[in-house]
């Protein structure tokens, strides 16, 4: 598993290297919007990223509520949080795109909105787990991650099927990239999903080391109770 | 239209994200396995 890991790792690091050539220096600059344009190579790839663990942790939740499995929800906390922070980057750089392209920051246009939404429902999925500690937290975090979910098919759609500010998409339904725009596209999205689980994968594993820390101190006191309770016997015996 | 300074602002903001989460989980890492050592210790005691 380590091994995979480093090699992950390693293809990972090439690759954003090579992405940011891609975007930075190879790709040509775009007529209209000039420079600007080549945050898309980042605002498109995160934002894929982002719905990709999204996903990930919708079945993540749904293999929890069926199975009770650990790892399940281990994996559901780890994919949210790591979505957030790739969504973080979409709400980020989708209005550093717009100040010059259409001479606002933000504007309550359909796709920003529901784009707006989704991360609001998984900071509130986030805040659930951290501040709610019964046993019924990872089932109520489980429901509302699949409600959670239900905004992504809606925030992919919204600009096929209502009229919006935000580009049409550059690939299928009638859109196209110039053939060096879509290399530097393609190498920015797989540079990005690779990332996305390099860094899903580490936070799987803090979430697991977590868990093992919480048991191991939960053991711990147990076992000093236990001895305490023994210690003290003699002596209650002594006041009787 | 110049966006070179939005450009390089939207890069930097992505990097400087990705590079403050990747330290918070070296951070966790390094403070769990040290709690999870201490009570191997204790436990030994």
């Amino acid at each position: 598993m380590k091994r995979a890991f480093s090699i992950l790792s390693f293809v990972t690091a090439v690759l954003l290297v090579y992405g940011l050539y891609q975007a930075l220096i190879a790709a040509p600059t775009e007529r209209t919007m000039g420079d600007v344009q080549r945050i898309f190579y980042y605002h498109v790839p995160s934002a894929w990223t982002a719905f990709c663990l999204f996903f990930t942790n919708l079945f993540a939740s749904i293999a929890y509520l069926i199975w009770k499995n650990a790892k399940a929800d281990a994996l559901a906390v780890a994919s949210a949080e790591v979505g957030i922070v790739f969504c973080t980057i979409v709400l980020i750089t989708g209005p550093i795109w717009a100040r010059p392209v259409w001479g606002i920051w933000w504007t309550w246009d359909i796709r920003l909105t529901t784009t707006l939404v989704l991360w609001l429902i998984y900071v509130a999925y986030l805040m659930l787990r951290r501040f709610s500690d019964t046993a019924q937290t990872p089932v109520l975090a489980a429901v509302l991650a699949i409600f959670g979910a239900l905004d992504v098919p809606l925030v992919y759609f919204s600009i096929w099927f209502f009229r919006t500010q935000h580009p049409q998409p550059v690939m299928g339904k009638g859109g196209s990239l110039a053939p060096a725009m879509l290399h530097a596209f393609l190498i920015n999205l797989l540079a990005f999903t690779c990332f996305g689980i390099m860094v899903c994968w580490s936070r799987y594993r803090l979430e697991m080391l977590r868990r093992e820390v919480e048991a191991a101190h939960a053991m711990e006191s147990l076992v000093g109770a236990e001895t305490s309770a023994k210690a003290s016997l003699p002596l209650s015996r002594s006041v009787r | 239209m110049n966006g070179i300074k939005f450009l390089f602002a939207a890069y930097i903001a992505t990097w400087a994200i990705h590079g403050g989460y990747l330290l918070h989980l070296v951070r966790g890492f390094k403070r769990l396995r040290g709690e999870l050592k201490e009570v191997g210790k204790a436990k030994q005691q």
